[in-house]
């Protein structure tokens, strides 16, 4: 699925429709921000797994609460940058361009605050259950989501911030 | 409140419309008044609508299978009437606006919720037991497949009575699609209704995939596979990786119509063969989702009644792979005329070519099978006569097409239409009417008629040839596709014959209901109680018919290709074990039909811009996904005792 918002990003990338375009709207620092916070949020998420391989639930959870807080903030970045550009009459409505943007880059975001909700649940489950066979193996695939969103971000930072810019 | 729904929105005036309105709800009616008059709703309940078993729910599938085939094929004899019969002063009886949307929903229906379910249907009954394993992966994820892909089918059902359909054609290019020319709801219930069952569609290829390549018996060794599970195996790739470009396709038509953005439209840096791309990189591997399973179902009939192993297994299995990798290299052959560079073009006119080489060794393959076999003339075997001589036709026209000057000249004629007709009705539909026939014993336990089969079989065939060979002379005399009306008498002819050619398929229909009648009323003339109806190879005849819900009481080991015929020949398939042992089987639950009810709401929702019950019914769907993911028990123990007791029953039935 990201392949073909992808595909549709690079093809439409110069649409702007006498629109702005992304040199004049992407702030490379506050991207690089949001990078380090989905990062970080992986890391913390891969020092909870290792408390859960320990049997110790109190590094799990407290590494599960840093994930989600890291992803929190980055969710509520991305908010952020995106009422800005649409404050400044730069929405999705504005150009093939800035549709394709947005549409790529939210549906990353939107990924994002599944896995937080997933988080939650799974905190949930942790704490009434403790850490049973199933649970733990939800706690990995959750693992796997949350990692493989990292991918696509690292992919998005490249394509569309860094190609954006530079 | 209720968005753009409003009394008006049903349309009271249109006498065909309502009539098909009215005769689905007297359907629907009188199925609801029957199960309630036999008090079946608790069996139902317990039984069909919250199981699990792949079994149950493959026949599910056929069941949604067959009936939108009545559907699709109504809509098929109004066009050819409608053709036949308006040239010049004659209007016909369909207006263009209605006509539109019978096309469109035809093309729909046929693909996405004929095909696909029958398809569905026939994996999830057979390809557990082809490969000796007791259920599916996912067992839960397959119902939810199922109640997703029935939402979506219900959707399209109720645009005839709320409503419109789309009027852009099946494929919905853009800009026709986009809400400055279809500003109603058709095309909302189009893109709903796809994106729905889509869902459950990409399910079922993560489902499948999972199964083959994880719970295959032991023994049973990838190139032991039967070719059926092969083809499936083949099919679930290609579903997983095209569905997610029509989801893609489709959002972002969505974003377009809903949210003002301009990714498809003619103005604002909008890019609308961006989307003719995206869907034919879906549709094109689509084509070969729904023909590959029938290709497998001809190998095993052919294999079976010609009581040979099949020639050149290895082959079949490479060319098949090959058909998939290529199939994602040739979707620029639907529009050529998109005005690419020739290079391209010409790349994707070999490509194209090419595909013609590894299905010609499949032909060959199918054909040495039955050369100096024993061959027996059952309705399946005949399908897949009529498949291999009709396809073949097919074939030719195909790789004329993949030409692209001449494409250019045959690019939406009537030309185009016979040629995909000449490849998906024998090669999909007589592929799944053959797996009908071939597996409905297994499914029910007595089998189907034969006089009838074999008698809808050639009203098929020769409805076939009559409604499509005339198809193929108008393209070559100029006749686009879709025309409600014409002023050229010299087409008229051909038309009518094609007419008929639909009513002799009428016929064919008619003799396939008779056919399940017949067989169902002498079902216990017909009992085949030793699960292995017609003599197979393979290892779905080794279980019961019916199957017990565990399907194999015994895990079987495979010690070669065609395992069961390889048990029969050394004596060792009925064998007892000396104990049985207990068998943990999926619990039977409701969230999947929850799901299923939950999407429709949010569909119909979504089309008629109702809001609140989009938001409503979206929470709904996160929280009964929540509460499955938080139930532990999913699973319950079938104790060896009970497994002893129905295997008895069993073994008493066949003495």
């Amino acid at each position: 699925m990201f392949s073909g918002l992808f595909a549709t990003y690079v093809v439409m990338a110069h649409n702007y429709a006498g629109g702005p375009t992304g040199k004049e709207l992407f702030n490379l620092t506050d991207a690089l921000m949001e990078t380090m916070l989905l990062l970080f949020s992986s890391v913390a998420f891969g020092l909870g797994m290792v408390g859960m391989h320990k049997g110790n639930k109190r590094m799990l959870l407290a590494g599960l609460a840093a994930a989600l807080l890291l992803g929190l903030g980055f969710v509520t970045m991305e908010a952020l940058e995106f009422s800005h550009m649409i404050s400044q009459g730069a929405g999705p409505q504005r150009s093939g361009f800035l549709s394709a943007f947005f549409t790529l880059v939210g549906t990353h975001g939107l990924h994002v605050s599944f896995g937080i909700l997933w988080m939650v649940v799974m905190m949930g489950q942790i704490a009434t259950k403790g850490l049973t066979g199933p649970v733990q193996a939800r706690l990995v695939r959750l693992g796997m989501f949350w990692h493989f969103l990292d991918i696509v971000w690292i992919c998005l930072f490249s394509i569309v911030y860094l190609m954006g810019v530079l | 409140m209720l968005g753009k729904l409003s009394l008006s929105s049903i349309p009271f005036h249109d006498h065909i419309v309502m009539g098909a309105v009215y005769g689905s709800l007297l359907a629907g009616l009188g199925v609801v008044v029957l199960i309630t008059y036999f008090k079946k709703w608790p069996y139902l309940w317990k039984e069909w609508l919250t199981t699990v078993d792949h079994k149950k729910i493959g026949i599910m599938y056929i069941i949604l299978a067959m009936v939108m085939l009545l559907r699709g094929f109504s809509d098929a004899i109004m066009m050819r009437a409608q053709q036949a019969m308006a040239l010049g002063s004659n209007p016909g009886f369909l207006p263009p606006d209605h006509f539109n949307q019978v096309f469109s929903a035809h093309g729909t229906i046929m693909i996405l919720f004929m095909a696909m379910p029958f398809l569905s249907g026939l994996m999830n009954i057979v390809v557990p037991q082809q490969i000796g394993a007791r259920d599916v992966a996912f067992p839960f994820l397959n119902a939810v497949s199922l109640w997703l892909s029935t939402a979506g089918a219900m959707l399209v059902m109720v645009s005839l009575g709320v409503g419109e359909f789309s009027r852009a054609g099946w494929s919905g290019y853009t800009p026709l699609s986009g809400l400055a020319y279809s500003p109603d709801t058709g095309v909302d219930y189009w893109i709903w209704s796809l994106q729905i069952s889509g869902a459950g569609t990409l399910l079922t290829g993560i489902n499948f995939l999972a199964t083959i390549l994880k719970m295959r018996a032991p023994g049973m060794t990838l190139m032991r596979m039967p070719l059926f599970t092969w083809t499936a195996v083949f099919t679930n790739v290609l579903i997983i990786f095209a569905f997610p470009m029509l989801t893609v396709a489709l959002a972002l038509l969505t974003l377009d119509r809903y949210c003002g953005m301009h990714f498809f439209t003619n103005d604002m840096g909008g890019n609308t063969m961006m989307y003719i791309n995206l869907f034919w990189t879906w549709g094109h591997p689509e084509v070969y989702i729904v023909i590959l399973p029938a290709f497998g179902i001809f190998s095993e009939v052919v294999a079976t009644f010609s009581r040979k192993k099949l020639f050149g297994y290895d082959s079949l299995v490479y060319a098949t792979a090959a058909i998939m990798f290529l199939s994602f290299a040739v979707w620029v052959h639907h529009f050529f005329t998109m005005g690419t560079s020739a290079s391209v073009n010409v790349f994707f006119g070999i490509s194209t070519m090419l595909i013609a080489i590894p299905t010609g060794v499949k032909v060959f393959n199918w054909l040495f099978t039955m050369y100096r076999g024993r061959v027996r003339i059952t309705t399946p075997l005949l399908w897949t006569l009529g498949f291999l001589s009709t396809f073949v036709i097919g074939g030719l026209t195909g790789v004329l097409l993949s030409m692209p000057p001449a494409d250019y000249v045959l690019h939406n004629s009537m030309f185009l239409i016979a040629h995909f007709h000449n490849m998906l009705v024998p090669g999909v539909l007589f592929g799944f009417m053959a797996g009908y026939a071939y597996w409905f014993p297994k499914a029910f336990g007595f089998r189907l008629n034969e006089t009838w089969g074999k008698l809808s079989f050639w009203f098929w065939l020769s409805g076939f040839y009559l409604a499509f060979i005339p198809l193929y002379i108008l393209g070559f005399m100029g006749m686009p596709r879709r025309m409600q009306h014409y002023d050229n008498p010299a087409w008229q002819p051909y038309l009518i014959v094609a007419a008929i050619g639909t009513l002799l398929i009428l016929l064919g229909i008619g003799c396939m209901v008779m056919q399940l009648l017949v067989s169902i009323r002498d079902r216990r003339a017909n009992r085949d109680l030793t699960g292995d109806a017609w003599d197979g190879r393979t290892l779905e005849w080794l279980t019961a018919s019916p199957p017990a819900v565990y399907n194999f009481a015994v895990i079987p080991v495979v010690e070669g290709l065609d395992a069961f015929w390889d048990m029969k020949q050394k004596g060792t398939a009925y064998l007892k074990p000396d104990r049985y042992e207990d068998i943990e089987m999926p619990r039977n639950n409701p969230y999947g039909l929850a799901v299923g009810v939950i999407c429709f709401v949010f569909g119909f929702a979504m089309i008629w811009h109702i809001w609140w019950m989009a938001g409503v019914s979206f929470l709904g769907l996160i929280a009964t996904v929540i509460a499955r993911a938080c139930d532990d028990n999913t699973h319950e123990i079938i104790p060896a005792a009970e497994v002893e007791r129905i295997e008895g029953l069993r073994s008493q039935g066949m003495a």
